[in-house]
């Protein structure tokens, strides 16, 4: 018995794939992709008229919070949020409790995933022994065990040192270290962008040099010892200015933007709004609009969500006191379809960068329907208009600024290896 | 005419006519504190809360004394002596505070923003800012335009100096929103590191120069300097350099007009940021200022309780 998506409209960007065809899935693999296909009396069908058919959508950067902060999400509400966002495959990082710095959570992680989860689970392993900054986890074995990458994310690694020989003796493995960079004596304390807006609400702002003289120093060190650097959501103008130069003169730097630092600034934050206080910040509407050329002229690899869920009881407070980030996995498609809306990215292009794209910068086999690929589908209807509300959003959490807000465009089914991981149709 | 806003966080959100009224109220009950017998009925039977979360003297001393003229019963919680220190959310003291059907709370809290959160989760209570974070101090800046009107007659087209460290200062913010709606020209001053990005946008004159700051203005108001450690910081080297460029001495302050007033919101660093020549002499009001701060404070507990003008 196959499964046959028909009448879809196909977008495989990997393949450069836009039409309307149907997917044949055999044994959770893609079997064939072709135009009218006569399905035998025991097929299952599923009729995708009027419906996108791509890749299941790929999230390199979520944070599951499982195991050790379950109260925020666990790898089974977390994955259930990605489902329901399109995505089939997502990196977590390492900052759970114990941190992901051993063979055995990041086991734990992706066996849970699998027998529990509704996607697959990459686990990113933190660069230093629980992420203290101090000694290196054991790479080699953990690339063994199923890691994708290393980062110490939501630190910054302070020590130069430290961070080369990371990059060193990740390289020898062919890993990618994945830097969250934000310099941590420069952002001295700041919650907020710094600007005329910090002022007025008297919050410490951190300006666009924390991240940028960081991004600056990790580039630099990538040149040096030709590993492969991926740097998380940039936020800054000038951060995306370093990257571009840094790519033409020929490192191995590839970088990502979150869905909130495209679609945001930091007015988001004015009122004291908590769910709009993350790391790094919102910025201004030049950085806004500096994301969109890197993402327009592929200087940005990838969307990425840095899903970062936190019960209400980390957020509910006075802004200062209030647990840095938010939600992102099921806002993150209509936020991007947003960017075709206003001529920032082709709808091809915004498939991209939610799928092969992010899945090329940490070399995980998804993100595109070759034949024999794993069936890893979504499904989505650009037309399915949506409100975000407790109801309607999976995470256990619901820290996002966008709460009320009108959503166009949803995956409405979602495949795994092609089982049916979420339907809305 | 009753008080438009229902909880008093904010200068920004004043209008001119807001101002006016508070200014007008304070100076009717100004009298009151001068009297043999300093109680008037009027808030009779009201509850104020006054909710500290930061050590402070002047100001919770101004505000009891000003419930406490206007016959209110005053409470007073200290961080010291609440629930703070058992990890108790702010939402939660708050609500508990207003199931005992307090009137108002004045809440003095060292995180900006604290007061509105706290306007948005309360229902009947109203709430006055007795200062949060860096971000604002408004009854501050209305016992400081009441000094400044008082002595000058208008608050239009004069020309105020704030010096001090402003990245840090509430009074700083609450006064510049007051006096640009009331038509003053508004200059900060201070070394480079204590001057926040974005006072220009706010409607401020920005100066590192205190004597430019200081030139033919018609008032001075200087900020308290926190140097914690006497060998310096990351923002200044040291107290006695601040005291050779920012300190208001009786040399630099003859560049003032001639009739300029001094101000200070206290405590006072003598010879840090003010001389005691300056502090002592003849053009300081600053006692004048803490003598408005309770008539302002009763004029708003007045007008956040319901009353208007007669």
């Amino acid at each position: 018995m196959k499964t046959i998506i028909k009448n879809g409209r196909v977008i495989d960007p990997a393949q450069n794939i836009d039409a309307i065809l149907d997917v044949v899935i055999n044994a959770g693999r893609i079997e064939s992709i072709a135009a009218q296909v006569k399905p035998a009396d025991d097929d299952k069908v599923i009729d995708a008229t009027g419906l996108l058919v791509t890749p299941g959508l790929v999230d390199i950067h979520v944070h599951l919070r499982d195991p050790g902060y379950e109260y925020k999400e666990d790898i089974v509400s977390g994955t259930r949020a990605a489902a329901a966002g399109g995505f089939t495959s997502v990196a977590c990082m390492p900052n759970t409790n114990p941190s992901n710095d051993n063979k055995a959570i990041t086991r734990y992680m992706i066996q849970k995933a699998q027998l529990e989860g509704y996607a697959n689970v990459f686990p990113i392993c933190s660069i230093t022994k629980g992420q203290k900054g101090d000694s290196l986890v054991e790479m080699g074995d953990l690339k063994l065990a199923g890691c994708v990458g290393f980062s110490d994310d939501g630190l910054n690694v302070e020590d130069g040192a430290m961070l080369r020989h990371a990059m060193e003796y990740a390289q020898g493995f062919d890993m990618p270290i994945i830097a969250h960079s934000e310099d941590e004596s420069i952002k001295d304390g700041g919650v907020m962008n710094e600007g005329p807006l910090s002022t007025e609400l008297g919050l410490t702002g951190n300006p666009w040099v924390s991240e940028a003289a960081s991004v600056a120093r990790d580039i630099m060190l990538a040149e040096l010892t030709g590993a492969r650097l991926h740097i998380c959501h940039i936020s800054s103008k000038r951060t995306v200015e370093l990257v571009r130069e840094a790519k033409q003169r020929g490192v191995r730097v590839t970088c990502e933007v979150t869905p909130h630092h495209f679609t945001l600034t930091e007015e988001a934050v004015r009122g004291y709004e908590v769910n709009a206080k993350v790391g790094p910040p919102l910025r201004t509407a030049a950085d806004v609009a500096a994301m969109k050329e890197g993402l327009q002229d592929g200087t940005i690899d990838a969307i990425a969500t840095d899903h970062a869920p936190h019960h209400i009881d980390d957020k509910n407070m006075e802004f200062i006191y209030a647990a840095f980030g938010m939600i992102g996995l099921e806002t993150a498609l209509p936020l991007a379809l947003r960017l075709v809306d206003e001529g920032v990215l082709t709808l091809n292009e915004v498939i991209a960068c939610l799928s092969c794209k992010p899945a090329g910068v940490l070399r995980i086999p998804r993100g595109t329907l070759n034949v024999g690929a794993v069936a890893d589908i979504a499904l989505i209807d650009l037309e399915h208009t949506w409100e975000v509300t407790r109801q309607s959003i999976r995470s256990r959490s619901f820290n996002t600024p966008f709460e009320q807000q009108g959503m166009k465009g949803k995956a409405v089914m979602t495949l795994r290896a092609g089982e049916v991981v979420h339907k809305e149709i | 005419m009753a008080f438009a806003h229902k909880h008093f966080i904010s200068t920004k959100v004043l209008s001119r006519e807001d101002i006016d009224l508070i200014l007008t109220t304070a100076q009717s009950f100004k009298e009151i504190n001068q009297r043999d017998i300093k109680k008037v009925p009027t808030l009779r039977g009201k509850s104020i809360i006054n909710l500290f979360y930061e050590n402070s003297t002047r100001t919770r001393t101004s505000f009891e004394l000003a419930g406490k003229r206007m016959s209110a019963d005053t409470i007073n919680i200290t961080s010291a002596s609440s629930s703070v220190t058992k990890g108790e959310t702010l939402e939660d003291t708050a609500k508990n505070i207003e199931a005992m059907d307090a009137d108002i709370i004045v809440m003095r809290h060292p995180a900006s923003g604290a007061p509105d959160y706290l306007a948005q989760r309360l229902s009947r209570c109203a709430v006055i800012n007795a200062g949060d974070g860096a971000h604002e101090h408004p009854s501050q800046a209305m016992l400081d335009l009441m000094t400044i009107k008082e002595h000058k007659g208008t608050l239009e087209g004069l020309v105020v100096a704030i010096i001090g460290d402003i990245a840090r200062s509430r009074v700083a913010r609450s006064d510049l929103y007051a006096l640009r709606t009331m038509g003053a020209t508004v200059r900060l001053a201070g070394p480079a590191t204590m001057l926040p990005p974005g006072l220009d946008t706010l409607g401020a004159e920005v100066y590192t120069d205190i004597n430019a700051a200081i030139k033919d203005a018609d008032v001075i108001i200087m900020l308290r300097i926190q140097l914690e450690r006497e060998g310096g910081s990351k923002l200044l080297p040291t107290k006695r350099e601040y005291a050779q460029f920012f300190a208001l001495n009786p040399g630099n302050l003859k560049l003032a007009k001639p009739d300029a007033i001094v101000m200070h919101p206290g405590p006072l660093n003598r010879g840090v940021e003010i001389s005691s020549y300056v502090a002592d002499g003849k053009q300081n009001v600053i006692l004048e200022q803490v003598e408005n701060g309770v008539a302002v404070r009763m004029a708003l507990l007045y007008l956040l309780a319901g009353g208007s003008d007669a």
